[in-house]
């Protein structure tokens, strides 16, 4: 049978490779024979237990990061301005939460708990993308925020689908394959404003002003300040460096920014010839750290709606268990899982 | 919709069908935008894709409606013409559609009663005259098919599951039920494009769904209400106090710049 | 779970202004790599999740089914619908099988993979229905 393939005898435990699994330096090096090869890990796989929790601890953000970013999109479903703009942010926004999903999924393989991983979002012991403490003011957000924070999103997550461990790759693939219509969603908002009223067009260049450097804080702080990039490469997980996607993306964007009549809110933007790539400005990261740290505008409000939906939801779910339960027939219900 | 009657009775006018349609059509957008508001606010991740798709499906219906209606009345409206410039007393939905959703368990009584009605509407209007109202049926049927079903799963697990949601579900269906007699109101309108073969009678829809509905709820251990209310008039633009503010939500931001593409 | 080293102890609130450990993870990145719990303590059987399930997919007839991923759900009912959400976007055609994860016994497998594609009646899912000006490139 092939697939993710947990018999209840065979769950990996924390003290897998902890332990007297990895003592045998045999097992390591099949481990980093496969990376090397760039072969997959799969989640009956020996592996070492820093790998494990590193993408634990990755792809659990990442989950995380979907499901709060909902919210600023979400925000203008109820407010969208034509019929087909409101279906399509919906089906964005759906999609967001599909992402999570695929996501957590993939987490589990690796011996996580999705109520443990969500348990930890909830009391802060795990975070998600700081971008999504940004608010979204008008309309336009709309626009800047798909083609500039998914545009982002995208350059880092196209490597990812080429990631070391098989379910996160796998989940990756599914994931890139609907950002793209994300993307040119938003580019399709920014263009038809930019092209609008004038109105519309102060619109358009308020938000890209707005979301530019936040976006290219996604990419995190430059590679001198980012230590841990180096193992994360020699496992395969990371395959580019921060500063190497920054640089693609901005690349990449500032012909679409022409394209759309918006100027992008950096003086020091122009191409360089030599280096063959453009140059850019100097980015305040401090402003980065104050938001990890809890300060941004819309920290405490994307908690607080994310743990009230949690919260208000428990009735349900509880309910849903009690009906499983009392209805549980042979094959229609796992053992294990009575209402407590 | 008897074949023999449908050549006798006089042709429907487009005014008369674009009518009709605009209130399926309004029924369909009322809807989607309260469905629409689960979205990240669901009990549970798989429910926001659920509920989204509930969503996405009646936005789809009512786009297709409102098209239809502003083509039939010819005086130049799209679907956005109708949806945003309307005021409150010219849109014709149901007040059930309206209401706010309240927690899960009156969302899901009132999905129950909505889906179960469209589905048994849209069931008959396949066979409609009008072959694009067949055709918009054709497809809205296997849709709000699945919200049914939906609705049903959860009406179940609700009122037989624990005291807590047994509470809250019968609360659901208790706050809800005033507003289901409306749906099956026939007026002159509904009655004459019946005739013709166009529409579906609401009134010959009452006794399927009100079976259906009973069914579920009986299974799932709930109780059916009295009907000693029964609100009326949305189909004559008369609305609740709370429609107000879902157009001004729904239409603030494309009245604010007019003429403007979106 | 056992305990271990795994399990972070302090809820470390990042601070000060030095660079902080945190790069391009994930999707949307900017995310903090230290103080960041892997793992807690198991929580009471009230507040667990509903189970999880495998999900298999056969996209087309003439195919067989390819496992596609996981959901959690109360029960079968649930879980078939729900992968019909989530992996189909209820495109017709298409047969699902769910398995309570806990069911399947496995050996050491090749894997192989295998995706599917969202449903084709909703449009807005497919890239080319946009219309983007002639040369735009990377979109």
């Amino acid at each position: 049978m092939y697939g993710n393939d947990f018999g209840p005898a065979d769950r990996p435990t924390p003290s897998d490779g902890a332990g007297g699994h990895l003592d045998s330096r045999d097992l390591e090096a099949d481990f980093q024979a496969i990376i090397d090869s760039d072969g997959r890990i799969e989640p009956r796989d020996a592996m070492p237990q820093a790998y494990r929790k590193s993408l634990i601890r990755q792809i659990a953000q990442h989950a995380h990061s979907e499901i709060i970013g909902m919210q600023p999109e979400g925000n203008w479903i109820s407010r969208a301005p034509s019929l087909r703009r409101k279906a399509i942010l919906m089906a964005k926004v759906q999609d967001e939460a599909g992402h999570g999903l695929y996501l957590y999924a993939a987490a589990e393989t690796l011996g996580a708990e999705r109520a443990d991983l969500l348990d930890m979002l909830h009391n802060g012991k795990q975070k998600y993308s700081s971008i999504f403490n940004y608010p979204t003011l008008t309309w336009a957000d709309m626009g800047a925020i798909g083609w500039l924070v998914d545009g982002a999103a995208i350059v880092n997550q196209v490597p990812l689908c080429r990631c070391s461990y098989g379910p996160y790759a796998r989940a990756m693939v599914r994931v890139c394959k609907e950002e793209s219509f994300h993307q040119r969603q938003g580019f399709e908002i920014l263009y038809t404003l930019s092209h609008g009223t004038s109105g519309q067009h102060a619109m358009a260049q308020d938000a890209v002003n707005r979301w530019w450097w936040p976006s290219l804080m996604m990419f995190g702080p430059p590679d001198a300040q980012s230590p841990n990039t180096e193992q994360s490469m020699a496992w395969g997980i990371k395959r580019f460096s921060n500063d190497d996607l920054r640089q693609r993306f901005i690349d990449m964007t500032v012909p679409q920014a022409t394209a759309l009549g918006l100027d992008l809110p950096d003086p020091e933007l122009r191409w360089n010839a030599e280096r063959d790539h453009y140059d850019s400005g100097e980015i305040n990261f401090t402003e980065l750290f104050e938001v990890i740290k809890g300060n941004g505008p819309c920290n405490a409000s994307r908690m607080a709606h994310r743990r009230r939906a949690h919260e208000d939801g428990a009735w349900v779910r509880e309910a849903a268990d009690a009906y499983a339960a009392k209805h549980r027939t042979a094959t229609n219900s796992p053992p294990g899982h009575a209402a407590a | 919709m008897p074949t023999s009657t449908r050549h006798l009775a006089t042709a429907p006018s487009n005014a008369d069908v674009s009518r009709y349609a605009l209130r399926l059509g309004d029924d369909a957008l009322i809807s989607a935008q309260r469905m629409g508001e689960w979205i990240a606010a669901a009990p549970q991740l798989e429910e926001d894709v659920a509920l989204g798709n509930i969503a996405l499906d009646l936005l789809g219906q009512a786009r297709a409606l409102l098209t239809y209606a502003g083509q039939l009345e010819g005086a130049g409206r799209d679907e956005d013409d109708l949806a945003y410039l309307r005021d409150e007393r010219q849109f014709l939905n149901a007040q059930i559609f309206e209401l706010g959703n309240g927690d899960f368990g009156f969302t899901v009584a009132r999905l129950l009663v909505t889906s179960t009605y469209q589905h048994a509407l849209y069931a008959g209007l396949r066979h409609s005259a009008d072959s694009t109202l067949a055709a918009i049926a054709a497809k809205a049927v296997k849709e709000v098919d699945y919200h049914r079903d939906h609705a049903t799963q959860w009406t179940l697990r609700l009122g037989d599951g624990t005291a807590e949601s047994h509470r809250r579900m019968q609360q659901g269906v208790d706050a809800v039920w005033p507003y289901v007699s409306e749906l099956f109101e026939s007026d002159a309108l509904t009655t004459a494009l019946a005739a013709s073969g166009v529409a579906v009678d609401p009134n010959s829809l009452e006794e399927q769904v009100l079976v259906y509905v009973e069914q579920v709820l009986t299974e799932a251990t709930l109780t059916r209400p009295e009907a000693t209310v029964r609100h009326t008039g949305g189909r004559s633009g008369i609305h609740t106090e709370q429609f107000g503010y879902v157009l001004a939500e729904m239409q603030h931001l494309a009245r604010s710049h007019p003429g403007a593409k979106w | 779970m056992t305990e271990g080293d795994d399990r972070v102890v302090t809820t470390e609130v990042v601070t000060g202004t030095e660079p902080q450990q945190l790069n391009a993870e994930g999707g949307h990145g900017a995310v903090p790599l230290e103080g960041v719990a892997t793992q807690q303590a198991p929580q009471a059987a009230a507040a667990r999740d509903w189970p999880l399930w495998e999900v298999f997919v056969r996209a087309k007839r003439g195919l067989s089914h390819v496992h596609v991923g996981s959901l959690h759900a109360p029960d079968a009912a649930m879980a078939v619908r729900n992968a019909r959400d989530l992996y189909t976007r209820r495109q017709e055609g298409v047969s699902i099988w769910v398995m309570p994860a806990e069911h399947i016994t496995a050996t050491s497998p090749d894997e192989k993979d295998a995706f599917f594609d969202p449903a084709a009646d909703k449009i807005y899912r497919h890239p080319t229905f946009y219309s983007v000006p002639e040369g735009v490139k990377h979109l």
